[in-house]
């Protein structure tokens, strides 16, 4: 089944494609023009976007109308937007594609945010590692600068909006959304203590709304084609097309752009199936920070928030992390509680010891020096981490540990007995090879 | 007013607190390690966490705003087990070296550990070591014990005003430090000591000398400063080990400058005083106390007798006490003279006859916050007021607009709206200036008095911008600093001054030179009033025949500096009282007498806003040493003085104060009775000395402490020019040059300071090296050597 995405089409080249000129002719900036053109209020399409039923693309799967009518209306001076392109999240690479592709589309969903919210400046934060994407979108934006589409009196229009390109060094926790504004700000890439929220005290201490990069993607064929148009591709509560980026053992991994609530044997058929025929194990569906679900379980699910959130786990960022029979579930554990010691900011008391704990408990367990009680260390620790911290990066440290231990708990006892691998060195050896197309 | 519920305690609260305020209402201890309530909240200890109903999780209490109908529970299972949960991650890399480390005993990670620790740890992997710092000679770093709290580096950027820590790297790597090969310098620094909730920031100087169980606290006040910080001093068979703030919301807050913290190394000092002396031929000889003081009451009568009584005089430190100086005059007009004054620094005393009372800030300390615009006249602000200065950086915040005009400025760490830079003699057209178009702005008269001299008034963009910002003001202050009372015409700025805040409708007021400058005035430690005589600069110009000097070292204290020693030295009879044997005094005295300093003796300080303080001694007199008060009232009795026959200082407390228990506050007046035209004085040509009295060399007690002499503040003179006066002149900065009046000369580094005025170079007073220049302001040259 292959499907046309509203967001990354099949068609869309790495050269050339992306540049201004291709974005018009596929209908690109016509949503901004018919806003300026007919004046369209504010509040028609913050509608649009409610009507739409989009949700966050970054991970918490927020409402995205909602946000944007949080934004104080009369508040007077300055409001920023700012797109979260810090894509740090393991297993996420979907906005790299966007940005890479359809740059525009971010930039005309932008634009058209800013309109809706009467921002004048906005700023994208792309994630350090993909320069050359940056480099990219600073093209773009000059583009649509010489199109009288960024800038002062956009169309003519009395709209003014100003974006820039601002990329990071690399942190993850600048991915979230308080720390990517501290960033901005030239400061420590730190978490806010919230409230206040961004839409009351945001960058330089305006009101300001932070979005994901395929949220605002999906703003320009909301306003072309209308809310319902966008809500009719997905299912109810769950409107539109999602991008997830398959990863792990399938043999095509690569970004899939679906509409949610398609089955997960789908997308997985669409990846190529898990590779060399091996039996699916285990299944990340949203982001390394989401609960791990058996295999069993993912088939049984259909690609969208409610239905992994009801299968116990997260859609989060669309991130599927795709793990055969020859996964060794406390390796792959310890590698991303690797990632989230490594990751924390250090700022409050729980994540900052709590992630070096769990760390080193389930490195431990993996080299066989692992403890009978080490299971219940990890559970404690992990509760006492969880809802405790200032930012999500603590749960995001602990959900993996609780549903790796939850779901495969038998490895890790084995692992503990024997001091050893449940699964066989050998197969694990053979399931890792790299794979050649 | 919200109603909430704490524990089952139903209360009254304001919107807009938090719930830990709101506990602190009830009494509910919250345990806590980042919070504090001077600093912004942080909420990463995360061990205020609490139980709130309808919240999914535990909340901090720091950081979450009450609500109406919220209740809270601080101690219920769930909050406990949060707390414990965070009190584990706490100690799992803390080093556990309680039985080694400062801290130990008043410690609050020790403290809290006791009820949320386990007794057993679950970590058993390898802990985290951190390399120390170092800070500076104040603070010394244990930074393994560290918790990340991060007061310290709240402290520093928000109250200090200027960042000089932080926090670096990331999770587990995360460390507080100060930026690469900088040390913290901020003359608050010793606060982070308090602030720090371990033992990660403790006292160099106090660094294993005692444990905090084994020290008596009692109170005591600053000696230093016009702010009189009130102190905890802590003391240990009989020595003073540490001084700790006593919290004051009215003076000091919560903290102490670095001097009122550190200068109490120079008690137990090897240059204190201990035995009476008296100089036999060139030899000095350790005496009785009674052969000593018989000896300075036998010569005071013989040279009274022989020369008459206005050939004595006595030259009295502000940082006396007002028993001391009151006692002092006394005895003085006692035997018949005038001669008395704590006014050494200052050269102009034309206003003297003219004086209303005793010259005050005009307005309490507290109320400092609620000022919306304040001018400051000739200070070094920061450094001459360091607490004073915090509270008007906190009040900027809040918008008020500092105006400045100084002839040099240092980084008061704070924003200036309005900076004028200009050289000393033509401050008072400046202030013309101000007065001038205040007047326009405000359709207030200016004073006839000044009507001749408005021609000389400066307008200009600077001076039109002060008064805009004075103008538009509701609470307004306009304060005199130390360097306008030590300016060469300081009756003109303190005149002009006077009639800018008349016509702004502004307070007006001095922020004062010392911790007695207010007290000397009203203790009548001056030339004028009951009966007159020499002032400071009169006695040091033509030599008296007997001195006495308390707690004066006149090349450091006076502003004659050794031109001031050259004129005692001639002196029949030099008698010194002091707590320290200077070198100089062992040539000029001819008597030394062992007084106590603060923490030895009884006495009382009135601060800049008249708050008069009394404190007790809080250990023994050193030796032979003894207090100020009852030597000078036993002198008294040995001359037969009448109104010495006191015996107990609440007796001299009261004489001092007129027959008042306390000030009396219709003597504190800033009025200058109107007499005569207004001249503005002239201006000079040459090249012009500012001298600022640099915070650690500004008294005998810290000019003694050996860490703070240590600190990047007590580094040596140096001639610093702006970049035309150093091309203008010839001399290159980072090379020596010799600076030179009439009277003397010094030899100092000449530096680039784009701070300071045309015309001008700035070089540091009270010091040795600049000592021999006989003057704090006036003409001077520079030359290449």
């Amino acid at each position: 089944m292959t499907v046309q995405g509203i967001i990354l089409s099949p068609d869309l080249d790495d050269d050339r494609t992306w540049r201004i000129g291709d974005y018009v002719k596929r209908g690109g900036y016509d949503a901004l023009k018919k806003i300026i053109a007919d004046k369209m209020p504010a509040d028609q399409i913050i509608g649009e976007v409610k009507k739409s039923a989009l949700r966050g693309r970054g991970g918490a799967g927020f409402p995205t109308g909602l946000k944007w009518s949080f934004m104080p209306r009369a508040f007077p001076g300055a409001k920023y937007l700012a797109c979260n392109s810090d894509e740090g999240e393991p297993g996420t690479f979907k906005d790299r594609d966007i940005l890479r592709y359809n740059p525009h589309t971010v930039i005309e969903g932008m634009i058209i945010a800013g309109y809706a919210m009467g921002c004048e400046r906005g700023y994208n934060y792309i994630h350090g590692e993909i320069f050359e994407v940056y480099e990219r979108f600073e093209e773009a934006l000059q583009e649509a600068r010489d199109a009288g589409l960024l800038g002062k009196n956009i169309l003519g229009s009395d709209f003014s909006f100003e974006l820039y390109a601002h990329h990071g060094y690399g942190a993850y926790i600048c991915g979230e959304e308080t720390a990517l504004l501290e960033s901005i700000e030239g400061k420590k890439g730190q978490p806010r203590f919230k409230p206040p929220f961004p839409a009351s005290f945001g960058l330089y201490g305006k009101p300001t709304t932070i979005n994901n990069t395929e949220t605002f993607a999906s703003i320009p064929f909301i306003i072309r084609e209308g809310g319902d148009a966008f809500l009719a591709l997905g299912k109810p509560n769950n409107g539109g097309t999602k991008l997830f980026s398959v990863s792990g053992h399938v043999n095509r991994p690569g970004n899939f752009e679906i509409p949610l609530g398609t089955p997960f044997s789908t997308l997985l058929e669409m990846a190529g199936g898990v590779r060399g025929g091996r039996k699916l194990k285990a299944v990340i569906p949203g982001g390394s920070s989401a609960p791990v679900l058996p295999g069993s379980v993912m088939m049984d699910c259909t690609m969208d928030y409610d239905s992994i959130s009801k299968a116990g786990s997260m859609l989060g960022s669309g991130a599927v992390i795709v793990m055969d029979e020859s996964t060794c579930m406390v390796k792959a554990l310890e590698r991303l509680s690797y990632f989230y010691f490594e990751e924390s900011c250090g700022q409050c008391t729980p994540c900052r010891e709590g992630t070096g704990w769990l760390y080193r408990v389930v490195h431990r367990i993996e080299n066989g020096l692992g403890r009978p009680d080490d299971l219940d260390l990890l559970n404690s620790v992990t509760t006492n981490i969880m809802g405790r911290t200032i930012c999500a990066l603590g749960d995001a440290a602990s959900m993996p540990v609780q549903s790796f231990v939850k779901h495969f708990g038998e490895e890790f006892a084995f692992h503990i007995e024997h001091k050893k691998c449940l699964v066989p060195k050998d197969v694990q050896h053979e399931g890792s090879k790299i794979y050649v197309a | 007013m919200l109603d909430i519920e704490i524990d089952g305690k139903q209360l009254q609260v304001s919107d807009g607190i938090t719930v830990m305020e709101a506990a602190n209402q009830v009494g509910a201890y919250v345990p806590h390690f980042c919070y504090h309530k001077k600093l912004s909240i942080a909420a990463n200890c995360r061990m205020c966490l609490v139980q709130v109903e309808k919240a999914p999780k535990p909340l901090p209490a720091c950081a979450t705003p009450v609500t109406n109908g919220m209740k809270v529970w601080t101690h219920s299972e769930q909050a406990v087990k949060a707390q414990k949960g965070v009190m584990e991650f706490l100690l799992i890399n803390h080093p556990l070296d309680c039985p080694i480390c400062d801290q130990g005993g008043e410690c609050q990670l020790q403290d809290l550990s006791v009820g949320y620790g386990g007794a057993q740890s679950r970590y058993q992997e390898e802990k985290r070591v951190v390399s120390n710092k170092d800070l500076g000679p104040l603070v010394s770093t244990d930074m393994t014990r560290c918790i990340n709290c991060t007061r310290c580096v709240r402290f520093t950027t928000e109250i200090a005003g200027l960042m000089e820590l932080g926090q670096a790297f990331r999770g587990e790597h995360a460390e507080i430090m100060p930026f690469v090969e900088k040390t913290v310098d901020t003359e608050l620094s010793g606060n982070i000591i308090d602030l720090c909730p371990v033992g990660a920031l403790t006292s160099k100087p106090f660094r294993f000398a005692a444990r905090a169980w084994e020290m008596s606290r009692r109170k005591s006040v600053s000696p230093h400063d016009s702010l009189g910080s009130n102190l905890v001093v802590q003391v240990k068979h009989d020595t003073v080990k540490r001084v700790l703030p006593l919290e004051n919301e009215e003076i000091n807050e919560c903290w102490l400058s670095d001097k009122d913290r550190f200068s109490y190394e120079a008690l137990n000092g090897a240059e204190r005083l201990t035995r009476p002396m008296v100089k036999q031929g060139n030899s000095w000889i350790e005496t009785e106390w009674s052969v000593a003081l018989e000896y300075v009451a036998n010569g005071l009568k013989s040279i009274v007798a022989e020369h008459g009584a206005d050939s004595i005089g006595a030259l009295a430190s502000p940082h006396a006490t007002s028993e001391e100086l009151y006692l002092t005059q006394s005895l003085i007009r006692g035997l018949g003279s005038g001669n008395v004054d704590f006014r050494l620094r200052q050269t102009d005393f034309s206003l003297d006859e003219r004086l209303t009372g005793a010259p005050w800030l005009g307005m309490s300390v507290a109320n400092i916050g609620t000022l919306d615009r304040v001018l400051i006249i000739g200070s070094f602000f920061r450094k001459d007021h360091p607490l004073i200065a915090q509270r008007v950086r906190q009040a900027v915040k809040k918008g008020m607009k500092v105006s400045a005009i100084n002839p040099a400025f240092d980084d008061w760490q704070l924003p200036i709206a309005n900076k004028l830079v200009v050289s000393p003699d033509q401050m008072s057209r400046r202030l013309l200036g101000i007065l001038k178009a205040l007047s326009d702005q405000k359709g207030v008269e200016v004073s006839s008095v000044f009507g001749e001299a408005l021609a000389d008034a400066v307008i200009d963009d600077g001076v039109l911008a002060v008064a805009g910002s004075l103008a538009s003001g509701r609470r307004v202050a306009v304060w005199l600093g130390n360097f306008a009372i030590q300016h060469g015409n300081a009756s003109d700025i303190h005149l002009l001054a006077h009639e800018i805040s008349r016509v702004s409708g502004a307070r007006f007021g001095f922020l004062g030179e010392a911790a007695n400058s207010v007290g000397g005035y009203l203790a009548g430690a001056v030339p004028f009033g009951k009966l007159k005589g020499k002032n400071a600069s009169e006695m040091l110009s033509t030599a008296l025949k007997a001195y006495l000097l308390l707690n004066v070292e006149p090349e450091l204290d006076c502003a004659s500096g050794f031109a001031a020693v050259e004129t005692i030295a001639k002196a029949d009879m030099v008698a010194v009282f002091s707590a320290f044997k200077s070198k100089a005094a062992l040539d000029y005295a001819d008597v030394l007498l062992p007084i106590s300093p603060f923490t030895e003796t009884a006495g009382t300080f009135v601060n800049c806003e008249g708050r008069a303080q009394s404190f007790y001694p809080v250990v023994k007199s050193l030796g032979d040493s003894r207090p100020g008060w009852k030597v000078i009232r036993v002198l008294g009795e040995m001359l037969g003085l009448a109104g010495f026959a006191l015996d107990s200082i609440e007796e001299v407390r009261k004489a001092s104060f007129g027959g008042q228990s306390s000030v009396d506050e219709s003597k504190l007046n800033n009025t200058v009775s109107r007499e005569g035209a207004f001249v503005s004085s002239v201006a000079t040509q040459g090249l012009q000395r500012v001298a600022d009295i640099p915070i650690y060399f500004c008294d005998p007690v810290v000019r003694r402490s050996s860490s703070l002499q240590a600190t990047k503040d007590a580094s040596e003179p140096v001639a610093r020019m702006n970049r035309r006066s150093l091309t203008q002149h010839g001399v290159e900065a980072g090379t020596r040059v010799r600076v030179s009046t009439g009277r003397g000369q010094a030899v100092v580094l000449a530096v680039e300071d784009e701070g300071v005025a045309d015309g001008c170079v700035r070089l540091a007073g009270a010091h040795l090296l600049t000592a021999h220049l006989g003057t704090l302001n006036g003409e001077v040259s520079v030359e290449r050597l």
